[in-house]
């Protein structure tokens, strides 16, 4: 029978929730790395006992973890992300040159086919590969030196490499995200790279339809439609059906567009989710309830899920990278909060129910399934 | 070479980090320095590389401190001589963590 993996990343740990097919009654192993910041862990889609997790802490810097056996056990891997060449300067808040300096490790992507080969997106936004399992990690800097580099500033959060996807049709054509640079496309593998913003909006930067500076939240794929993505920015959805080369907003009738996660249904390629949150300077549902969005028609029109989430005095975030779906037949979707709670839906968020409720804050949220 | 039995008390998240309890006791080669001593336990330890100070400028990280015989020696030049007390074994270098927070 088959079954799901649920990896929650934490500010104090990280945990992993078990299930069967039925995604009732869960297992809850931690927390591990008790005490440090888990932003990320993700598993091999090429081997499933093997996950990568991102440590990291204010005191001690940065640890990257490895698990071969489902993460029951963990090794520390390399830590070390220099940057190639001199990495030069980025802006500031202020406009006023800074210099590249490493921060932590955002997100983690294994490769489809090989375990041992992961791309990293760092803080202060750079992209990283590994092709021998975390032994080393080396720069794909054509990413940061393509020329808008100097131009790029960070979000809120830090000028963050957050969002990594590998097109499944063909693995030289990856697609990233930086806050508040925008979306990036590779052809070739990471040589070269090329900003794929035209569409977006912003209308709280000098030229809101610049070529970067565009805050991007987050970004998801149907392996199915690799040229079509959905994109929560800081305010509006948008997608694309032509690998990001033009955007179109598809915020529709959402009671408010601001947001950080999205994500689309396993088996449906046209049906997406997201949490509107209320602003971004008020980062909390609207109304004090919490709801997930669903379009089953790629975005535009979007009905309310309520059914088993809070619908009063909630006032918590769902970060960017906590959301996720399983393969299941009936579709799951899973989600966690800044208020510790991770709530999963085995029949495509029609109901939800809370799996648990006190973690710490939850920073991200990953999902293997399990044959 | 004329080596010395040196004690490092780590902080709790770094003895987790590098699998041991309590005090670490490392050989390390004079001249039994800051440096030298912090050399000897990311050989012995490599799993802290980058957890105490930078890995290519060496800088300390800015939350942690060097303490020996009630001293802070963090703002010292790392290839000072360490006191007596500690290149003896008597006292322990000890790596402190910031307490910060409310």
């Amino acid at each position: 029978m088959s079954k799901v993996r649920v990896l929650v990343g934490t500010r104090k740990g990280a945990f992993i929730l078990t299930s069967d097919g039925k995604r009732e009654k869960w297992d809850i192993s931690g927390p591990h790395f008790a005490g440090w910041e888990i932003y990320h862990m993700k598993g091999s889609p090429a081997d499933t006992n093997r996950i990568y997790a991102s440590q990291t802490s204010g005191w001690f810097g940065q640890v990257v973890q490895r698990s071969n056996d489902g993460g029951q056990t963990w090794e520390p891997v390399d830590n070390k992300f220099a940057y190639a060449h001199n990495p030069g300067t980025h802006q500031w808040y202020d406009g006023t040159p800074h210099p590249w300096e490493f921060k932590r490790v955002w997100h983690l992507e294994p490769s489809l086919n090989d375990p041992d080969h992961v791309y990293a997106g760092i803080e202060d936004a750079a992209i990283f590969e590994t092709k021998d399992g975390g032994k080393s990690w080396s720069e794909l800097p054509g990413l940061r030196e393509h020329g808008t580099g100097p131009k790029w500033q960070p979000g809120a959060g830090g000028m963050c490499l957050h969002t990594i996807i590998v097109d499944p049709r063909d693995p030289n054509r990856i697609y990233i995200a930086i806050s508040a640079a925008g979306a990036f496309r590779t052809d070739d593998g990471g040589n070269t790279w090329k900003p794929i913003n035209q569409g977006l909006y912003s209308k709280y930067i000098p030229d809101p339809t610049a070529e970067v500076g565009h805050c991007v939240h987050h970004i998801a794929m149907h392996p199915s439609r690799p040229n079509t993505l959905f994109m929560q920015k800081h305010w509006d959805v948008m997608r694309t059906d032509n690998a990001g080369d033009q955007w179109t907003k598809v915020s529709g009738n959402l009671p408010t567009d601001f947001g950080f996660v999205i994500d689309v249904h396993a088996h449906e390629p046209e049906t997406i989710y997201v949490v509107p949150i209320k602003s971004d300077s008020e980062h909390f549902p609207l109304d004090g309830k919490l709801q997930v969005f669903r379009s089953r028609t790629g975005g535009n029109e979007w009905e309310p899920l309520t059914k088993g989430l809070p619908q009063s005095d909630c006032y918590v975030n769902v970060l960017r990278d906590a959301m996720a779906v399983d393969k299941l037949d009936s579709c799951g979707v899973y989600f966690g909060t800044t208020g510790g709670q991770v709530y999963a839906s085995a029949n495509a968020g029609d109901t939800w129910a809370p799996i648990v409720r006190d973690l710490p804050a939850v920073l991200s949220v990953e999902v293997q399934t399990l044959a | 070479m004329n080596s010395h039995r040196i004690r490092v008390e780590l902080p709790q998240h770094l003895r987790t980090l590098a699998g041991v309890r309590g005090e670490v006791s490392l050989e390390v080669a004079a001249p039994i320095t800051l440096r030298s001593v912090l050399d000897a336990l990311e050989a012995r330890y490599p799993t802290l590389r980058g957890t105490i100070r930078d890995h290519d400028t060496l800088k300390r990280r800015d939350f942690l401190r060097f303490f020996a015989c009630e001293e802070d020696i963090s703002h010292k030049s790392p290839d000072e001589p360490l006191p007596e007390e500690v290149t003896s074994a008597k006292e322990p270098l000890l790596i402190i963590g910031a307490i910060a927070g409310g």
